[in-house]
């Protein structure tokens, strides 16, 4: 099945903010065969007013590589017509966006279930770190890694 | 080869990344972890749990047992955390 062979992926690593109904309207722009876009995307949350900040650090060149291959194997998986993954690195305020991903098919499914599969590989294998910035100031620490991440990945090793 | 650091591995060591010459008998990731807790304390802070830390040779993540020879970039850097 190569449905997808015309379509690569939009994969962009970048500091500034993303409009995603912009970025929607771009991947959709001209085309009669989409029927669904499934949009993610991921906010940087206070943690219950703690946080001030977060500050993602990213490993250039290797970023773009990896997601890349992440977008690649869903490609490979789905039927997709389109995809659109933006992440962001450097200060990220509680509210705003670090991460969009949007997955195009012709039908619900495959949009969905990819979107599934691309965030839960994006978390554990695209190289960025987060850490914590707190409300007094003070610089916190990193973030770990959570197990249920990597169990997560684990589902769709079928 | 040049060796790239991110995160708390970078913080741990003091620095972002160095040109290294590898001894003979070195052949892979692991080899090369071993003889960096070799060159000193940070070093040895860095790895000092091993398995936690990862590694990436030329933009792709790798096993402890990849080898080494011909790389151009080996990054070490923690579990990672986007998305």
């Amino acid at each position: 099945m190569k449905s997808n062979e015309a379509m690569p992926a939009t994969i962009r690593i970048q500091a500034e903010p993303f409009d995603v109904a912009a970025e929607t309207a771009l991947l959709v722009r001209g085309r009669a065969d989409v029927g669904a876009v499934v949009a993610f995307t991921g906010l940087c949350r206070d943690e219950g007013g703690r946080l001030a900040a977060l500050e993602l650090e990213h490993y250039p060149g290797m970023a773009e590589a990896e997601i890349g291959r992440i977008a690649a194997q869903a490609q490979d998986r789905w039927p997709l017509l389109g995809l659109t993954i933006i992440h962001r690195f450097g200060m990220i305020r509680p509210g705003e966006e670090i991460v969009l991903l949007l997955a195009a098919s012709a039908h619900r499914q495959a949009a969905f279930e990819a979107a599934s599969f691309l965030m839960d590989f994006l978390k554990t294998r695209a190289p960025f770190w987060k850490r914590e910035h707190l409300e007094d100031g003070t610089t916190g620490a990193w973030v770990e890694a959570k197990e249920a991440d990597d169990r997560a990945v684990e589902r769709w090793r079928r | 080869m040049k060796l790239v650091y991110f995160a708390w591995v970078r913080e741990r060591i003091g620095r972002t990344d160095e040109q290294v010459t590898v001894p003979e008998g070195i052949d892979t990731v692991a080899d090369l972890v071993r003889w960096l807790k070799g060159r000193g304390e940070e070093y040895a802070y860095a790895f000092e749990n091993e398995g936690v830390v990862r590694a990436a040779v030329d933009h792709v993540h790798v096993k402890p047992e990849a080898r080494i020879s011909g790389a151009q970039e080996i990054a070490f850097f923690p579990p990672m955390t986007g998305g």
